[in-house]
């Protein structure tokens, strides 16, 4: 490709890129204020961030529609903001405030936006899989054509509910991405300490499922693969296991250490070379769509829109006391 | 009014509900073509099709988890069990789920949700086949529980809960879907968390609910043999708790036996007991006696069956404690 006459659609492309590469560094951005703040002791309880693993949540975003259904396990700060929630709203719920996202009410575990569609953050590993394949049957039941994203990591893989509902999403052909990330670590254990199968693909198999393996890291990949994925469950109502091989570089919540025992440091550095917010610039800018003083620029702007979130949060009320006993159950 | 059984009066309440609302769908094992476990679902999935009558695999967490996403994705799942014994491999979904998508997303995600089937002991069923959980559901806040004893109240309060906004655990019984009674037709809604008092009396309270309120009635028809008035108070709904029947009923007899099918320990009747030291201490003549199943696995033997669960005898003897005829 010439740097010269480029066609239409070669700018929308560069224009994606540009937007993923965007919402990568304002995940990043989000998530290193949100570590400062939980050292401030400004967010309580646990607090697992997604650093590393943004090119997965970008990438399987991008190409859903408004209307589709995204839901998520604990670790989904990125998810929801992708989804449109914004990070004054996510932030405040991390803070606990009466303007975040859920009220106060859920933390960083439990974002919900029902208008954008995300279906929540959901704390016990794998809980929310059979979840996801209940918006899929809702979905088919009302005869819309909309999908369910269902995100969830690799420890999740050993949680019956996974097997169940993969299998129930196959006999009844439901519209479900299951996207697998794969960090390699349920917390400090390895998955190969603790699988089996370790080829997570290979599940969709027992299940007679679409499924591919994608490098997590790209999210070029992520989104040519996860738009497959989606096609599949829009046009035809198919369901799809996705395989999604990635990395978080800290802790597997704000109260674990970054390594510890059951990594080297050395693995983490060599993983943080392979980094998708590098990896996407630097071939961004050899491609000529983007140039370091734009790229210096995103990221003066994400910075500032963070820190806003970051006072929004800080300045917002706690719920009222009253809160307390509301939304238990309705009238 | 019709004659029908507790059974028929559960269908007739499902395929009401679901001609008047085409968002409410049957979800469990063997709904379908098999017609039920218990027949409960007879005749629905001529009438509705496969995508209303929905079977599912023996997967209990996988397809509560399903109808709780359904919920969330604004259909009225009823899913049945086919005893709540197997529920308990679903009490994630139930508990971490259904219970909690309201409070937790601040207040974004109703949980439209029934889930029913068969409660308690049957007959020789043994320890696993055999057990009583009202307790551990009426512990959960968010949850509704109904525990209904007679054909007219399983219909009223099936009916009640599929149009209910939360999510409402229905607990039936092997042992009732046989039994018959009076059935107002059509629409026929008995509302959640209101006790029901099923014989008047005046010198003793039978609290009871679900099949215990046939042991309270032979229990109070013997006591009235020995010129003892018992009133018996069937619960019917065990969250929210018609608290003010109870303190009423023991306001006017002075005295109360709690009857239930589980176990002792932080039972249902615990609760009970707890509301009336609480509300109507001043009234108490007697302290409040229970009468529960024993505190072991149900065993299979009939005769240690029957002497572990509760029974009319059992009562009578409670009674007459609290009477100090004893």
């Amino acid at each position: 490709m010439t740097a010269t006459a480029r066609s239409p659609k070669d700018t929308t492309q560069g224009e994606l890129h540009v937007k993923m590469l965007r919402q990568m560094l304002l995940i990043r951005r989000f998530e290193e204020k949100a570590a400062e703040a939980y050292a401030l002791g400004k967010i309580g309880g646990f607090c697992h961030l997604y650093i590393g693993q943004e090119a997965v949540g970008v990438g399987a975003l991008a190409a859903l529609r408004d209307e589709d259904y995204v839901i998520c396990s604990y670790r989904e700060h990125g998810q929801a903001l992708i989804k449109g929630i914004s990070p004054n709203a996510v932030m405040a719920e991390l803070f606990g405030k009466a303007t975040g996202c859920s009220k106060g009410k859920g933390g960083s575990m439990h974002l919900f936006d029902v208008n954008r569609r995300f279906m929540g953050g959901h704390g016990i590993v794998g809980g929310h899989i059979p979840l996801a394949a209940g918006l899929g049957f809702a979905i088919k039941y009302k005869g819309g054509d909309q999908v369910c994203m269902c995100v969830f990591g690799e420890a999740a893989v050993n949680i019956g509910a996974f097997h169940e509902t993969l299998n129930m999403a196959s006999v009844w052909k439901l519209p479900v991405i299951f996207l697998c990330e794969n960090n390699r670590y349920g917390m400090g254990t390895a998955f190969e300490r603790v699988a089996a199968v370790t080829d997570i693909v290979e599940h969709a198999c027992s299940y007679d499922m679409a499924a591919e393996l994608v490098d997590g890291m790209n999210v070029l990949t992520v989104y040519d693969a996860t738009r497959r994925a989606i096609e599949r469950a829009r046009k035809h109502s198919h369901p799809t296991l996705l395989e999604v091989r990635t990395y978080r570089y800290m802790g597997h919540s704000m109260s674990d250490p970054l390594h510890g025992v059951y990594r080297t440091k050395d693995e983490v550095e060599e993983q943080k070379a392979r980094d998708p917010i590098t990896h996407l610039a630097g071939k961004l800018k050899e491609e000529g769509v983007i140039d370091q003083a734009a790229l210096d620029a995103m990221d003066a702007e994400i910075h500032a829109e963070v820190e806003e979130a970051v006072k929004f949060a800080d300045e917002s009320p706690d719920p009222e006391p009253d809160e307390l006993f509301t939304d238990v159950l309705v009238d | 009014m019709a004659t029908l059984t507790y059974r028929d009066a559960l269908n007739q309440a499902l395929r009401e509900e679901m001609q008047r609302d085409p968002n409410v769908f049957l979800m469990g094992e063997e709904v379908g073509v098999y017609q039920g476990a218990y027949k409960v679902s007879r005749g629905l999935l001529e009438e509705f099709g496969p995508q209303r009558i929905v079977d599912t695999p023996i997967a209990e967490l996988g397809f509560a988890g399903i109808g709780v996403g359904a919920a969330m994705g604004g259909l009225r799942p009823v899913i049945e069990f086919m005893t709540w014994n197997f529920a308990v491999l679903a009490l994630d979904q139930i508990v971490n789920s259904a219970a909690k998508m309201l409070y937790m997303s601040g207040g974004q995600i109703p949980m439209p949700i029934v889930f029913r089937g068969p409660n308690g002991a049957a007959l020789q069923l043994s320890s696993q086949h055999s057990q009583a959980w009202e307790s551990w559901l009426s512990h959960i806040p968010g949850l509704k529980v109904v525990a209904p004893a007679t054909p007219a109240d399983a219909k009223g309060l099936l009916k009640s809960a599929i149009r209910d906004n939360n999510p409402v655990i229905v607990l039936e019984g092997e042992m009732l879907y046989n039994i018959k009674g009076d059935v107002p037709d059509g629409e026929h809604i008995v509302p959640i968390g209101r006790a029901d008092i099923k014989r008047e009396g005046s010198d003793v309270t039978l609290v009871c609910h679900s099949k215990t309120l046939t042991v309270a009635v032979k229990a109070a028809e013997q006591l009235a043999e020995q010129n003892v008035s018992a009133e018996v108070l069937d619960l019917r709904s065990l969250r929210p708790l018609d608290e003010a029947a109870i303190l009423e009923s023991v306001a006017k007899t002075n005295r109360a036996v709690v009857v239930e099918e589980g176990w002792p320990h932080a039972g249902i009747g615990a609760q009970i007991v707890d509301l009336i030291q609480r509300g109507a201490f001043d009234d108490l003549d007697a302290p409040v006696q229970r009468v529960t199943q024993a505190d072991v696995p149900m065993p299979y033997n009939k005769v240690l069956e029957r002497a572990a669960k509760a029974s009319p005898e059992k009562v009578v003897a409670a009674a007459r404690r609290v009477l100090y005829l004893e």
